[in-house]
């Protein structure tokens, strides 16, 4: 039995090693070759899960490769390892390795960076999804932070105006605060078109587990359940669990709304294109890249958050495919409301 | 001599399966065009500076020590020929609670922080203790039982956490549990680094360091010197040989399990009373699962836990670095993988050595003593010592099980 198992467990390790980590990290030196003396060096911490999620970590990899062809200079990639305990160990090797600006992604930084940041007071960093309130508002910090909710808000619109059932669902990755936006701005916005249209709304994984942000398998059960129970647009905030929220979409013939980038560019499966409707952009890379930019600038305040909302265009919905052109009109009438303030979008469900 | 020969697989075991580990990835490296050697000295890199060796040495030391209780946990019921793969659940449990506790009550400073070791005990001798009772009263593997109870201990966490135990604000992003108060903080040993004239590092030495040493040593001489160590040992060996010397098998499966769940019950505790102060959902999770394969390269046995902690521990620093340097970060879960393989290839090996060697040592004594059970084959790998004899051996089920049935007269004499 002992060894059964030491096998599973090695046999454990070693998937793991395949999963992640397939990409040598730094690209030390290889852009920006003659940049100047102050060209930066970037440091990048991930969120569990790495680079290569085609989601949110690529897309702050893709910001600060744009920036980078802006305005020279280098970057350091580093992730956590799978329990996530060393995350303060990155920021620290990259602060004492000289890296600056440091940005960390994702909002499990918060416990962290602000420690970090107060021990290393000369160098800049910034928290994708991160409100610098929650790590104490150090002076050289800055929260990068997105209105998922107005952004979510739309793909509730677009699902209402679209669905034949009048029915729709929603899929999250963990039943955290963050995903709990997303739910909050989905209903929200399905429920200013029509009230009577059935919303169901469902977590892989409780909160703590952060299995569900990484679970195809699951996500694919989940909005399955919700396809047979009649739903026919169900629209995911669960990262890599999301493509089993396609697959189940295109098995029942039913649609999805994607989320973070646009899915329907990233998916690589025509089966599964077609069935992404839209999706709701949160545009980390701009963000990053704005960042990057401000600070070789000089121009990055600190100690505060940039919100990226509707109007600075930081979320949005994705057009490719054309599925959602028709009702284009209804969708910006929506975006001009939420932008006026006449739409509270809620944050909490 | 039998000493060396006790000692061979103890100490042999794990240093072939390193190094075989080394070589293995070494070998993989050098496929993917990756220089072994500048991997190698990456990871024994530990900074430019003091103050970044010292932290360095403060990361290592900090992972160590849950790992180190981890181990020790799965390793009490590993002794007993008990697989406890819940500890994942009794620790993730026991840690939530203990949060809750010790954030709702105000006690001086030693008293508040026992408080709340009592109670990660207590919730992780419970948790497994369930496991216990399930077994003894109605034959469930405990395989099966730890592994469900994992699932169902992860989910009342979540509920404790979202519901009456949190402390967060509404709008926070990471869900938590109340601060425990100051007093309930377990101070930090960087005071240390001073008096051996060292930089002191920013991070901070984990106090509970020396709870964990105490800990190990404590249950290396509860193993090895009393005589529930010895009835423990035995029915790990041979349950049957055990049940016949008078050791009461249902009793001490519910010993072994509420003594491995209360260990396991500590596992958290480093965090939280070293740094975090309160159980969020970003807790480290996992840890139950990698105690499995620290005790399997420290043979279950206390000190060799502690090296095995510590190497794993070492190997997670190096990550870091390596990304920085560019080199492949996956070359350390290479090796820990390949390390666990290697032990398990090397216990059987080791115990296959062992059995031949038993059995020509005992066809030798039986015949040069006849009926003297209990002093003969003192070299043999089945040999459970004695009570105050001083064991090696005892890899839990893989190894000694079928060794120990060869030996079922020396258990039987000695016991006795």
């Amino acid at each position: 039995m002992t060894k059964a198992a030491a096998l599973l467990l090695a046999g454990g390790l070693a998937l793991t090693a395949c999963a992640s980590d397939e990409e040598p990290a730094a690209d030390g030196g290889d852009t920006g070759g003659g940049a100047a003396a102050d060209a930066p060096k970037i440091g990048l911490a991930f969120d569990t899960g790495g680079e290569g999620d085609r989601s949110f970590n690529d897309s702050a990899v893709a910001g600060v490769e744009a920036a980078i062809e802006a305005n020279g200079g280098t970057v350091a990639k580093l992730s956590p390892n799978d329990d996530g305990s060393n995350r303060a160990d990155l920021l620290t090797q990259l602060a004492d390795q000289g890296y600056d600006p440091i940005i960390a992604v994702g909002f499990a930084y918060s416990d962290v960076i602000g420690d970090i940041a107060e021990q290393y007071p000369d160098v800049t960093f910034a928290q994708v999804d991160g409100a610098v309130e929650d790590a104490g508002s150090p002076e050289n910090l800055t929260g990068l932070l997105f209105a998922e909710e107005e952004g979510s808000f739309l793909a509730g619109v677009a699902a209402a105006t679209k669905t034949e059932a009048d029915h729709v669902g929603f899929v999250g990755g963990v039943e955290t605060p963050l995903i709990q936006k997303f739910q909050a701005g989905f209903e929200a916005g399905v429920e200013a078109v029509n009230p009577d249209i059935q919303v169901d709304s469902q977590y892989i994984s409780p909160a703590g587990d952060f299995s569900g942000f990484n679970d195809p398998a699951r996500g694919k059960i989940v909005a399955q359940g919700m396809y047979d129970a009649g739903a026919d647009i169900v629209y995911h905030a669960a990262g890599g669990s999301g493509i089993g929220v396609f697959q189940a979409a295109a098995e029942s013939g039913g649609r999805a709304i994607g989320v973070d980038s646009d899915q329907y560019q990233t998916v690589d499966d025509p089966a599964l294109q077609a069935v992404i409707m839209t999706s709701m952009l949160k545009r980390v890379d701009n963000a990053v890249e704005q960042f990057i930019g401000n600070y070789v600038e000089g121009d990055v305040a600190g100690g505060e958050n940039q919100r990226f909302d509707l109007e600075s265009e930081g979320v949005g919905l994705s057009t490719s495919g054309g599925f959602i052109d028709d009702i284009q009109d209804d969708l910006d009438t929506y975006r001009e409301q939420i932008i006026s303030g006449d739409i509270e979008v809620p944050t909490t469900p | 001599m039998s000493a060396l020969r006790r000692l061979g697989p103890t100490v042999g075991v794990p240093v072939f399966a390193v190094l075989v580990a080394v070589v293995i990835s070494g070998l993989v490296m050098a496929a993917l065009q990756v220089n072994p050697f500048e991997v190698f000295r990456v990871m024994f890199d530990l900074g430019d500076t003091p103050s970044q060796q010292m932290t360095a040495v403060v990361v290592v030391l900090n992972r160590a020590v849950p790992l180190f209780l981890a181990g020790l946990a799965v390793a009490i019921a590993f002794r007993m020929g008990l697989f406890n793969i819940g500890v994942e659940g009794q620790y993730r449990l026991a840690t939530i609670v203990a949060a809750a506790v010790g954030a709702a009550v105000a006690l001086p400073g030693p008293l508040h922080v026992l408080l709340i070791m009592a109670v990660a005990v207590v919730v992780g001798a419970f948790w497994a203790g369930i496991v216990a009772v399930l077994k003894v009263t109605r034959g469930v593997s405990e395989v099966i039982s730890s592994i469900m109870l994992n699932f169902i201990a992860l989910g009342i966490a979540s509920f404790l956490l979202t519901g009456p135990f949190r402390g967060s604000e509404p709008g926070a992003s990471i869900i938590s549990t109340a601060d425990i108060p100051e007093s309930g903080w377990m101070p930090s040993l960087n005071g240390i680094f001073g008096a051996l004239g060292l930089a002191d590092p920013p991070r901070q030495l984990y106090g509970f360091l020396l709870v964990a040493v105490v800990v190990g040593v404590a249950l290396a001489v509860l193993l090895n010197r009393t005589r529930f160590g010895y009835d423990l040992r035995a029915s790990g060996l041979s349950p049957s040989a055990a049940s016949a010397s008078g050791v009461n098998a249902r009793a001490m499966v519910l010993k072994t399990m509420l003594l491995s769940g209360a260990v396991a019950g500590l596992i958290g505790l480093p965090d939280l009373l070293g740094d975090t102060r309160s159980y969020t959902t970003d807790f480290t999770a996992g840890l139950g699962f990698l105690g499995i394969a620290v005790a399997l390269l420290g043979r279950n046995n206390p000190l060799g836990i502690a090296f095995a902690a510590l190497l794993f521990s070492f190997l997670d620093r190096a990550l870091v670095p390596l990304q920085i340097e560019g080199l492949p970060a996956s070359v350390i879960t290479i090796i820990q993988g390949t390390i666990v393989l290697a032990v398990v290839i090397a216990n059987e090996v080791a115990r296959r050595i062992a059995r031949r060697s038993a059995e020509r040592g005992g066809a030798a004594a039986d015949a040069a003593a006849p009926g003297d059970g209990s002093t003969s084959t003192g070299q043999s790998a089945g040999d459970v010592g004695g009570p105050g004899g001083t064991d090696v051996q005892g890899t839990g089920a893989g190894v000694s099980r079928t060794a120990g049935a060869g030996q079922a007269d020396d258990t039987r004499g000695a016991g006795a």
